[in-house]
């Protein structure tokens, strides 16, 4: 059988899986679409937090990220990770004891504001949305590879896919579909980790392997890894060369961000009691450890993997020929990767071999001069590529592959799904329920989610097309976004009691503003290319990229808000009590719909 | 609100939970991973030194007991306080 069906086979039967847990489950009342009815223990609420969590940018492009830069890139596992902390600790008990369906009702119920709860409504709408279009790059790479056409209509066919998908069903079909495809997802993950840290490790489990010896040299593999790649002229895989301002803020944006995020918060208003709350967040992370713990082993393996692959004879001998790549088995990922249009070689100086090494490093540029290279002859390699081509390139049986392909297309399905939803709510529920028509039948609840869905995804896919970054790199900008604006006034509304109406809305506006306007200044308007006046690699403050403001975005909307309350009327007895009421458990009863 | 003395108790009791665990978040990712890796690099990890460690597998570790310890910790204030969920 090609690899192909294979392929086919593996990704059909597990969307047979998830359509039909969907169809078993599906939702009938809006209470049911939004929350489930609240029966979800936390184990099983930890695990479907956990898949939609884990997106593309964690399945798909994260590791890809890690595997090209080393140390430096650290900040997207302890980020993405650490939130959950925040999340835990500063939030999720507090939301569930205010027992209402969306995050915009707490703002807007807190902040005594209709006007706040609208201004969290766009904070939701913007961030997610920046969120969908990174979904959008990695699904449009995940189809394109499996179905062999280009990146562009690989994107257009997942759209449809993720459209489909979304309108199925509310959150409680998505919840139990989400817990099969966190079981499809992490053994995706782990499985192809496991098998290439014992062909270099001996050690099965990887993130032990990764501190363990190269079985082929003895020494430790990333002594090894910093040895080889040094030799080609690229920085040393474990040494700190980022800068570290910019390192420090860049792994708190993703970290409040995370807190921040509708999707997940949303999780927590699903379980039953506030003690359940706490303990869910604890669940999920375990689940997201699973992975988190394995990507910087499949970053480092993966690197290597290549390296030798590129070098088959060691850095000293010759490169890669022509002729291998195109006829030896063990090269031929090459070829269907170099279809999609995102890995390219070419013999630039005629030698019939392809020299991959660093050609911006003066002493490469040196040693190329002498042996007759005219610069690095392995001109593309989408980073975004790597986990999904990762058991190919180690050599790993046929239906690891397949199943690598059914796992990347539930990471980037499963998130897409829950910030489909948490849009379609954010519009329905909030926006057209809670301001614009509060008579709206259920029906026609249900009608304007559905078409808020629509709209989202066409957006990102007309986005997606032309993306601001590699998967990871777009999600990020979504966590700064939702630092700057969200997080703060949550946590505000709980741990202040001197926050007034006034200054969360200026609070939340001033950091949205000034975050979309900087990261829109990098990577241009609306995310269109070339309307960007600075790049990342030069940004406009200091060392300040632009995926890292968000962490100044949220400093900007505490402070804010602190000084425009300090200035206006002090927040009613009514709402002191409503704040005391949150911070205790005590009385939480099953939350209402208004 | 029919006790609020204890309630404030209880409330001072968990913004102090909160902060310790905090300091311990922040120690381990932006101190041992980041910052503080420089004075970490006499300790070898597997080929490289415990800072990276720390900020590809050790932070996360850490992260996931502090939430397991607050859970638990918060549940037994609960109890204690008397304002836990019937």
């Amino acid at each position: 059988m090609s690899q192909f069906a294979i392929n086919l086979m593996f990704v059909g039967a597990s969307f047979a899986l998830y359509i039909g847990i969907a169809i078993w489950a599906r939702a009938g009342s809006t209470s049911e679409f939004y929350a489930a009815g609240r029966g979800i223990h936390p184990v099983t609420n930890g695990m479907a937090t956990a898949a939609d969590w884990m997106s593309a940018a964690s399945f798909i492009s994260m590791a890809g990220l890690i595997a090209f830069t080393g140390y430096d890139n650290s900040s997207f596992l302890m980020g993405w990770t650490g939130g959950y902390v925040l999340l835990a600790l500063l939030l999720a008990p507090y939301l569930r004891k205010f027992g209402k369906f969306t995050v915009s009702e707490f703002i807007g119920d807190r902040f005594y504001s209709q006007t706040a709860r609208i201004v969290a409504v766009i904070c939701l709408i913007v961030a997610s949305t920046t969120y969908v279009i990174g979904q959008m790059t990695g699904v449009g790479v995940a189809f394109g590879r499996f179905l062999e056409v280009s990146n562009t209509t690989g994107l257009l066919i997942g759209a449809c896919v993720v459209f489909a998908y979304a309108v199925f069903g509310g959150m409680k079909g998505v919840t139990y579909t989400q817990v099969a495809q966190y079981v499809v997802l992490i053994m995706a993950y782990t499985i192809p980790a496991i098998f290439i840290s014992l062909q270099l490790t001996g050690n099965p489990i990887p993130a032990l392997g990764l501190f363990g010896d190269h079985v082929a040299s003895g020494e430790p593999l990333l002594q090894k890894l910093d040895a080889i790649v040094g030799e080609l002229g690229f920085n040393e895989y474990t040494a700190h060369h980022a800068d570290t301002l910019n390192m420090v803020l860049f792994t708190l944006s993703l970290m409040i961000g995370t807190a921040g995020l509708p999707h997940v918060i949303m999780r927590f208003f699903t379980v039953p009691k506030v003690s359940d709350a706490r303990w869910s967040a604890g669940w999920a992370l375990v689940f997201i450890a699973l992975l988190y713990l394995t990507a910087p082993a499949v970053g480092a393996m993966a690197r290597l993997n290549i390296t030798d692959m590129m070098w088959p004879n060691g850095t000293s001998g010759d490169a890669v020929s022509v002729e291998q790549i195109e006829n030896e088995p063990r090269y031929d990922w090459m070829a269907t990767w170099q279809k999609t249009g995102l890995l390219d070689w070419e013999d630039k100086n005629g030698d019939g071999k392809i020299q991959y090494y660093n050609d911006k490093n003066a002493d490469m540029q040196a040693m190329a001069a002498e042996k007759g290279w005219e610069g690095n002859e392995l001109t593309k390699f989408n980073r975004d590529i790597l986990v999904l081509a990762n058991p190919e390139i180690a050599n790993l049986p046929s239906w690891v592959i397949g199943l690598v392909a059914a796992g990347g297309l539930a990471a980037a399905l499963s998130t897409a799904a829950g910030l489909l939803l948490a849009i379609s709510s954010a519009v329905s529920h909030d926006l057209i329920k809670g301001a614009i028509n509060p008579g709206i039948s259920e029906k026609g609840e249900l009608l304007s989610a559905r078409i808020a869905m629509g709209v989202a995804i066409a957006v990102a896919t007309y986005l997606g097309l032309n993306p601001p970054g590699f998967a990871a790199q777009t999600v990020a900008l979504a966590f700064g976004l939702a630092a700057a604006s969200i997080f703060p006034a949550l946590m505000m509304g709980i741990f202040s009691k001197k926050i007034n109406n006034t200054g969360a809305v200026a609070g939340m506006l001033a950091g949205l503003t000034v975050t979309l306007v900087y990261i829109f200044l990098h990577k241009g308007w609306l995310f269109i290319p070339d309307t960007n006046s600075f790049t990342d690699a030069d940004p406009l403050l200091g060392t300040i990229k632009s995926t890292s403001f968000g962490a100044v975005g949220a400093a900007v909307n505490f402070g804010v808000a602190y000084l425009v309350a300090s200035m206006t009327k002090p927040i009613p007895q009514e709402i002191k009590d409503l704040v005391e009421s949150v911070r205790v458990p005590k009385g939480a009863g099953v939350a209402q719909d208004h | 609100m029919s006790d609020n003395s204890s309630n404030s108790a209880y409330w001072s009791a968990n913004v102090r939970i909160i902060l310790i665990s905090l300091v311990i978040w922040a120690l381990v990712s932006f101190g041992f991973g980041i910052l503080l890796r420089p004075m970490l690099s006499g300790i070898a990890v597997g080929g490289t030194d415990l800072g990276f460690w720390f900020a590809q597998q050790g932070s996360i570790l850490v992260f996931l007991g502090l939430i397991f310890f607050y859970a638990w910790k918060m549940n037994k204030l609960d109890a204690e306080h008397g304002v836990e969920e019937e």
